[in-house]
């Protein structure tokens, strides 16, 4: 087992990761700017490092730093939570090369997959179905660009190899607008992830999406834990998941989960991992893959009765995993609401001294939530707070549970999104299921 | 306000030609004044008006008066860690260490060495003076921003 455990995270998350080490009886390193010094996670860890100022560049993204507070409290295993640098090839090796154990894949893998056309590529080859594309880099040559978007026919989205999570990428409806868009984007990406190489897919109007949770050891041992529907995003950030994705025949659903499998298995995949998949007119289409614990883990979680944060540390610890693909068969139905402090109309963050808290309870409702009264919402991270977990025997069983968590639900002090979440709730497209990825912009008048 | 802020603001009166500085900052307001410069000053006075209790003033009424600074650990410019890291006070074992208590420092002078990741990062003294205080030991772990010398 994992002798001691760094925490190279903030938030909700860390606190997380800090109640799976308690539970398998490893002591913990709460790494922390100067803005969270008070946090009560920090607190919880057995002991705690300042690695830097505020700014997440000079402290959490600080590569030597959260090394080198490693290395001070004779800590083992490094975990990185999500976002920051969890999906940073080089840190990973960092990490590797001294000396410590990272939670997660090998660099290699997280490299692989952080470049999108070589993430695609992969999958083409261990039959993962992708979206018809350019496989491959966009090349220089005009006549070969517009070639290759004809026979894709359009439209055709333009996408960043090193971009992901929505950034790097523009729609292209009209030949015409074709060599401007892929020259732009280029331009775009050469400045955001240094990287100018762009490649090319046919644009899908009207998908949902729809991921696949897997866990592989380093036995050999692969499972998925089945599929989560995150369709309900703003500006490509998802605001609300569930598990199982709803009105997905049966054979689709295995048949994918088992084909996400083989593909851990032929890449040597190691750890949690995510699939995403675009899903339209009863077709996957791979998107991306995430190497590292999802925000929405805990759906997956409530449904099949599988510690995903736990499974990683033990992955991590070298322990063979014992769950049989067999037992694993959702139980219910589990949403995530993610709690923003945000404006509800302008959307803009809303830090500040939260006055009043009180979180919601009751049969089926999990808070994964770092705050407390009096909690100051610092001004330099992700502006989520807490994430409402509801799991019910049906999807609308869990619908109603969240309706009534979030009517419980006190924030004061800031502005949350709570309100937004509990319209969303009722929307009768919503209830009825199966929503695609712009639900959210067409419901707020915004133009996708 | 703090009892550095204090401090801070005396020395640039000292070094100043003021015979006199008030600064407001929210709901707390400081005077200093320069005795016998400025003729309609009365003595060195500060005026601390507290609509904030604010306990490190309450309790020493006459802390930024010039000449009387209550110490209970030495007074000075304190030097603090610019990373996490381990803390070195010579540049090898057996070598003597960088600077003691009573060293006179000058601007960048090296006063220890964080070690982070192999790499050795020197640690210079931002200002001259007198070491009065070393917090830490070679081999010690120390934090981002936490305090490794008093310069005065």
């Amino acid at each position: 087992m994992i002798e001691k455990l760094v925490i190279a995270n903030r938030g909700e998350i860390a606190l997380r990761i800090l109640r799976a080490s308690r539970e398998l009886g490893i002591p913990t390193v709460a790494l922390h700017s100067e803005a969270d010094r008070d946090a009560k996670y920090v607190k919880l860890a057995d002991e705690s490092v300042c690695i830097g100022p505020p700014q997440a560049k000079d402290s959490y993204l600080n590569i030597p730093a959260v090394i080198a507070a490693a290395e001070v409290t004779d800590a083992t295993a490094i975990h990185p939570g999500y976002g920051f640098l969890s999906e940073n090839a080089d840190f990973a090796e960092r990490v590797e090369q001294s000396g410590f154990t990272f939670v997660g894949p090998k660099s290699e893998t997280i490299r692989q997959m952080g470049d999108k056309i070589s993430a695609r590529n992969l999958m083409i080859k261990a039959s993962i179905p992708c979206v018809p594309g350019s496989d491959g880099p966009l090349p220089a040559d005009e006549r070969e660009i517009l070639n290759i978007a004809s026979d894709i026919g359009y439209p055709v989205i333009i996408k960043a190899a090193g971009g992901g999570g929505g950034r790097g990428m523009r729609v292209v409806r009209e030949e015409s607008e074709l060599l401007q868009a892929s020259s732009l984007t280029r331009t775009e990406a050469k400045a955001a992830f240094d990287n100018a190489t762009v490649y090319l897919e046919k644009f899908l109007e009207t998908p949902r999406h729809v991921e696949f949770q897997i866990l592989a050891d380093t036995h050999g041992n692969v499972i998925h834990l089945g599929d989560r529907d995150c369709s309900v995003q703003r500006n490509h950030q998802k605001l609300i998941e569930e598990a199982p994705a709803p009105h997905i025949p049966q054979e689709t659903r295995q048949a994918m989960g088992q084909a996400c499998v083989e593909a851990c298995k032929r890449i040597g995949y190691r750890g949690a991992g995510t699939f995403e998949f675009l899903y339209e007119n009863g077709e996957f289409y791979f998107i991306e893959m995430n190497t590292r614990v999802q925000v929405e883990h805990p759906v997956t979680e409530m449904t099949m009765g599988v510690d995903i944060v736990k499974q990683q540390l033990l992955i991590a610890s070298g322990v063979a995993m014992g769950i049989d693909q067999h037992s694993l068969v959702p139980q219910g139905h589990a949403i995530e609401c993610r709690i923003n402090a945000e404006d509800p109309k302008t959307f803009l963050p809303s830090p500040g001294q939260i006055v009043r808290y009180h979180p919601p309870g009751g049969p089926g409702v999990r808070v994964d939530s770092h705050v407390f009264n009096n909690y100051i919402v610092p001004p330099y991270y992700d502006s989520m707070i807490a994430k409402v977990i509801c799991h019910g025997e049906t999807r609308t069983e869990a619908i109603i549970r969240m309706q009534g968590a979030l009517e419980e639900m006190i924030v004061d002090g800031i502005n949350t999104n709570i309100a937004l979440h509990r319209k969303t709730l009722v929307d009768d497209a919503f209830v009825e299921g199966g929503i695609d990825i712009h639900f959210m912009s067409r419901k707020l008048g915004l133009d996708h | 306000m703090d009892i550095r802020k204090v401090k801070k603001l005396i020395e640039l009166l000292e070094e100043s030609q003021l015979g006199e500085i008030e600064i407001k900052e929210g709901e707390e307001t400081i005077r200093l004044s320069r005795a016998g410069l400025v003729a309609a000053s009365p003595a060195p006075a500060v005026t601390h008006i507290p609509v904030a209790a604010n306990p490190t003033m309450a309790e020493n009424p006459s802390a930024s008066a010039p000449a009387g600074v209550p110490t209970i650990e030495p007074s000075g410019h304190e030097i603090k860690s610019p990373m996490v890291g381990s803390y070195f006070a010579s540049p090898s074992p057996d070598a003597l260490p960088f600077v003691e208590i009573g060293s006179d420092v000058k601007v960048g002078d090296t006063l220890c060495i964080i070690e982070a990741m192999k790499i050795f990062n020197q640690i210079e003294a931002d200002r001259a003076g007198i070491v009065k205080a070393i917090f830490k030991e070679s081999g010690d772990p120390v934090e981002y921003g936490e305090a490794l010398f008093i310069i005065d």
